[in-house]
């Protein structure tokens, strides 16, 4: 799908836990219906970046603009209202799904999926059940809305997940690991959605290794090693052609079989 | 093949079921003596020691017993008490509001510092030497309010800061404010946590209600004290009353492990 105006916007992100400089000045910009999947072996930041974004971590410095809402890294003053208020809208423009799912245990699916709509939104009950039950269709489990989520599996939750951020209709959806926390064989289920969500023109930032999906759905590849980012571009150039040492080293040594197998299909494509 | 498999396993399934059940009746079977065998001997002791007169537990057993109704009244009203001052308490142990954080904490300390029974007494006697008088049952239901409210603000503190941390994390990326978070996400998930330990208060609850018998509220232990006295019978008085809290006891711990299966059905 073409690419529509920068949607998410950071400037100049660090963030230091303690005296640890764990990003040193990363800027991301992501267009509207881009995915862009963010790699780097663990330690690399890029967890830390996504969470920077929605600010689930203050940044020690930098700014965010996702959609018409900005805010600036203010951790002098973390604890404000002001500046809480400020947040609370921006994360209004992301929807974030984690890699151990975080649903709510004592509500039901369709519960999960209005609490937020119509509590926060001020959405109508029945129009956040409708909206609810579209997303539910969407991954395809719709016939689970009134169990608890202690009854899914992993995969299901992680579907679940996937519609709670749904519901809130955000510019952007944010995706944490989505499929470590999977028992291999549910891997595709979620990976699957995703992969849909990314077709249809959603706006999304991936962190993981599923190189299938990156193959599939993405438009872009930002590789992050030490705090920055060393690399970027679409998948088939940053995964077979990397330019940088860094980014040769990361391929060579850090991916399993599976996931080499996957580049070098790329490759020969 | 399956079929000859199925034929060989069939009989040591069966025989390994009926070995379980076996075990399990034996197992019952001394338990059950164990009980028996202590409360004859323990009756058995009260009865040769003359402590045990069937005329006075006929005369004065229904006095004693009009007391449950008081006992349990106190407690039902003092746990509900306890459990809101306990809800505002742990906020205030969380909170980083350094005031009321100060507040909070200083309760907890000066109430589980200090003995229930001085409580009762200040509560009864020394506030109305400050203008405030208040008749026995709203003074006792004060003191186990306050005294139990303490102990369970640290229970509480401990669920709250016993739910994931991701859950309020799904509920920030969502956009909903703490107050909403708290009330929403946090407090129905550590209210399941801390259930169990509320109940096991509200049984010790049962058992410290007898205190306020020391300012003349006509609960179980002021009858059992006041017709074992005044009829020279006070060790057979005090026996009944003893056997009437640990039968509410066990009454209340059988709902308690009811309730905490009910609860845990729906998360699991």
């Amino acid at each position: 799908m073409e690419l529509g105006e920068i949607v998410v916007e950071a400037r100049g992100i660090e963030k230091f836990f303690g005296s640890n400089h764990v990003l040193r000045g990363v800027d991301l910009e992501v267009r509207q219906h881009e995915t862009v999947m963010l790699i780097g072996r663990s330690g690399s930041g890029k967890t830390t970046m996504l969470r920077c974004l929605n600010f689930l971590e203050e940044p020690t410095v930098g700014t965010v603009r996702i959609g018409d809402i900005s805010a600036k890294a203010d951790p002098l003053h973390a604890r404000s209202r002001k500046h809480r208020e400020e947040l609370r809208n921006l994360r209004l423009q992301a929807g974030m799904v984690f890699q151990d799912f975080n649903l709510f245990p004592h509500m039901t699916v369709l519960e999960n999926c209005i609490e937020a709509p119509t509590r926060v939104k001020g959405v109508p009950k029945a129009e956040a059940i409708a909206t609810a039950e579209k997303y539910l269709a969407k991954v395809q489990l719709s016939e689970k809305r009134d169990e608890h989520p202690a009854r899914l599996s992993g995969g299901q939750k992680q579907r679940v997940a996937i519609a709670r951020a749904l519901c809130m209709e955000p510019k952007v959806l944010m995706f944490d690991e989505p499929t470590s926390a999977l028992d291999p064989e549910l891997v595709g289920e979620v990976l699957t959605v995703m992969t849909e969500l990314a077709h249809e023109g959603s706006t999304m930032i991936v962190v993981s290794h599923e190189m299938q999906f990156c193959r599939e759905a993405a438009d872009r590849v930002v590789f992050m090693e030490g705090g920055v980012v060393v690399e970027q571009g679409p998948p088939d150039q940053v995964l077979t052609n990397p330019k940088e040492e860094a980014t040769k080293h990361f391929l060579r040594r850090f991916l399993t079989p599976d996931q080499h197998a996957v580049i070098e299909a790329m490759a020969e494509a | 093949m399956a079929v000859a498999q199925a034929a060989v396993q069939a009989p040591i399934v069966d025989a390994i079921a009926q070995a379980q059940r076996a075990a399990r009746r034996d197992f019952m079977l001394k338990f059950s003596l164990t009980w028996a065998v202590i409360i004859a001997a323990l009756g058995l002791v009260i009865y040769a020691t003359g402590n045990a007169d069937p005329a006075f537990t006929l005369e004065w057993g229904p006095f004693i017993l009009a007391g449950i109704g008081l006992t349990i009244f106190i407690c039902v009203t003092s746990i509900t008490g306890a459990t809101i001052l306990a809800v505002l308490g742990a906020l205030g142990r969380l909170s980083v509001n350094p005031f009321l954080n100060g507040l909070a904490s200083l309760y907890v300390s000066l109430v589980r510092g200090t003995p229930l029974i001085v409580q009762i007494y200040f509560i009864f006697y020394a506030l109305p030497l400050m203008g405030v008088v208040l008749d026995p049952i709203p003074a006792g239901i004060i003191a186990l309010s306050f005294n139990y409210g303490a102990y369970m603000t640290e229970i509480f503190r401990a669920g709250i800061q016993a739910v994931p941390r991701g859950q309020r994390e799904a509920a920030q990326a969502l956009g909903m404010p703490e107050g909403l978070i708290m009330r929403r996400i946090v407090l129905p998930q550590a209210t399941r946590i801390v259930v169990p330990a509320i109940g096991n208060d509200f049984v010790a609850m049962i058992k410290d209600s007898s205190l306020v018998s020391v300012v003349g509220l006509q609960e179980l232990l002021w009858r059992a004290n006041t017709v074992g006295r005044s009829n020279q019978q006070i060790i057979q008085a005090l026996l009944i009353a003893a056997l009437v809290y640990w039968a509410l006891t066990i009454v209340f711990s059988y709902f308690q492990a009811r309730l905490e299966k009910r609860l845990a059905k729906g998360d699991r």
